[in-house]
């Protein structure tokens, strides 16, 4: 019988340990596709956060160093200097990569780092149960703004592939979104890119990804995929930043 | 040996981690220990190694977390206020165990304090800056020939145990000039780092490099066994100097700056008709504690001297446990302790 559908060599056979209808696991295969596409699983070092992903260095196949939360890009900073030839990548949330790693992704980019940043943008901190987070939307009800986030208490949403896209270092951004095939889709497509720009020594990438958190948003899956559609992207616009046309 | 070279103690420290095989620096400026910088920015390319000056203390130590990963040789240098700012990556390096050279040359403190040499940093080297049960090998030079031959030492204690190896100075030390004498090569420890993640190349099962062990029983187990790695370091790499110990009237406990001065004393007093013996730990931790409990019995007193506010005249206590009262002296803010003042406090003490 032919095979039509596998699991990417990647990742591991290790059962995921994600909410039902999250869709980091999706997110994770992705980029475990795109490095069997490339063929760099070999030669590749991925480097998990602190959040619901910190261990999914049990899930790829490829060498993983765990870092301290936020400090990724740093992590990654160090271990690309060693072995210019790998491919490095981060996996991070939005809490880890808006909030407490600000400086590190900032100078990551800055200092125009050949590694690629996967940023999985979900508005909330979901391991710690749902806080505001740095993303979360204005007027989101969650355990830390009980009230609905209001802008004259807490601030307004972090656009990062906004911000860090005035930066010349990063050279590939985008944002995509997990909440129809399409999208994920382009976001495969988003996530292939960014390496290829590593690989060619382009510079720094980052792939935003607008993901769920049913748990802690409260919505069952279906609503969450509606919620990233009708909610999340209003605030945080799908489509490129930067280095489109780059060729790779 | 070759011949000798006047130079100031902070390029000293950055040439003995080039000589070592540090390929590997990533820093953030701080006053008084730059000068370590500034000579990987200008040497490393000659080395074909990566100097980076990072956006912060933090990330400067989580780079050196990803280069050990990555099985490199790397480290660090900062001063007291930055070394706080590392303590968060260094419990994780040491959870991690990742061979990693940490320097610290100590000004006064706390707070931003000021600028001048201190060693009020004593607590935070050897009782853990950072949280959970690790530590750290802390090498304390009392010279600029011993920051080369320690800070060496320092890559080879890491590698040899998977652990952070602290050099700690002081400003004084680290901007002194004075005569050292390179070795023509290095002793460089060598040991196997499959363990490293430097790519797989499909030829083996993917390496993990992490900190977190959420099973109790997991991380009971990876904690005794960091304990046994430093039992086994406290056996074997405990260091200290002793003095003028055998008959002494006074055993002054000093190390670093402070033990220079204490063997100026120890002439002056012998003009007074007193003997004054030294015991300098090398290693503040392991601390030399054999080595109080050997001559605990005799002199009349202990003294720790410390440009601290008293620091590890603790361990002295515990070392001498009860058997002669252990006396305190120690300058705060960057003040030194002179010469005068400490004879004097001796003769107070034996009067």
């Amino acid at each position: 019988m032919a095979t039509v559908f596998k699991k990417p060599h990647a990742l591991t056979d290790l059962p995921m340990h994600y909410c039902p209808g999250c869709t980091h696991g999706i997110v994770h295969r992705l980029v475990a596709e795109v490095i069997d596409e490339l063929g760099i699983e070999g030669s590749t070092v991925g480097v998990s956060s602190v959040g619901c992903s910190y261990n999914n260095y049990l899930y790829f196949n490829c060498d993983m160093v765990q870092a301290a939360h936020g400090r990724a890009p740093a992590v990654a900073t160090g271990i690309k200097r060693v072995h210019p030839e790998n491919a490095v990548f981060t996996y991070q949330g939005d809490g880890d990569l808006a909030a407490i790693g600000t400086a590190e992704i900032v100078h990551v980019a800055v200092r125009g780092e050949k590694i690629t940043t996967i940023f999985v943008n979900n508005a909330i901190y979901g391991m710690t149960s749902g806080q505001m987070a740095p993303t979360t939307l204005i007027g989101q009800v969650t355990t830390t703004s009980p009230f609905g986030r209001k802008p004259e208490i807490q601030g307004y949403p972090v656009n990062v592939c906004e911000m860090l896209s005035t930066l010349p270092g990063a050279v590939f951004v985008e944002r995509v979104s997990t909440h129809d095939i399409k999208n994920i889709n382009n976001a495969k497509k988003a996530i292939k890119k960014a390496f290829q720009v590593q690989l060619a020594g382009l510079g720094f990438s980052i792939v935003e990804v607008l993901s769920t958190c049913p748990t802690n948003w409260g919505l069952d899956p279906i609503q969450s995929l509606k919620w990233i559609e009708e909610k999340m992207i209003p605030q945080y616009p799908l489509g490129n930043f930067r280095g489109k046309d780059l060729e790779v | 040996m070759g011949e000798k070279i006047l130079m100031k103690g902070n390029e000293v420290i950055a040439e003995a981690a080039l000589r070592a095989g540090c390929k590997h620096y990533f820093g953030y400026p701080i006053t008084p220990q730059t000068e370590i910088a500034h000579y990987f920015a200008k040497k490393m390319p000659q080395y074909g190694g990566t100097f980076v000056q990072a956006e912060s203390e933090i990330a400067a130590m989580n780079m050196v977390y990803g280069a050990a990963s990555a099985g490199a040789r790397a480290m660090t240098s900062s001063s007291s206020p930055g070394i706080s700012l590392k303590q968060e990556a260094i419990s994780y390096t040491a959870c991690a165990e990742l061979p990693a050279v940490v320097v610290n040359i100590v000004r006064c403190g706390p707070g931003l304090g000021g600028i001048l040499a201190a060693q009020c940093d004593y607590f935070q080297a050897t009782k853990g800056g950072g949280h959970g049960d690790y530590r750290l090998v802390v090498l304390a030079p009392s010279s600029v020939q011993e920051l080369y031959e320690l800070t060496v030492d320092a890559f080879n204690i890491a590698d040899r145990y998977r652990t952070i190896c602290m050099v700690m100075g002081d400003g004084m030390l680290g901007q002194m000039m004075e005569a050292v004498e390179f070795r023509d090569t290095e002793e460089k420890f060598e040991t196997d780092k499959s363990w490293a993640t430097t790519g797989s190349g499909m030829k083996r099962e993917h390496n993990i490099v992490t900190s977190i062990y959420i099973e109790p029983e997991i991380l009971e187990k990876h904690n005794l066994k960091l304990q046994a790695k430093y039992a086994e370091i406290t056996k074997n790499e405990t260091r200290v100097e002793t003095f003028n110990c055998e008959d002494a009237d006074i055993i002054v406990a000093a190390y670093g700056t402070v033990a220079r001065i204490i063997k100026n004393v120890i002439k002056t007093a012998e003009k007074d008709g007193i003997k004054v013996g030294l015991i300098r730990p090398i290693t503040l931790w392991p601390f030399p504690t054999a080595a109080f409990e050997k001559y605990a019995e005799v002199p009349k007193a202990f003294l720790a001297v410390e440009m601290s506010a008293g620091q590890m005249v603790e361990d002295v206590r515990l070392a001498v446990n009860g058997k002669r009262p252990v006396h305190f002296h120690g300058r705060m803010g960057g003040m030194i302790p002179t010469q005068k003042e400490i004879l004097q406090k001796i003769k107070e003490i034996l009067k």
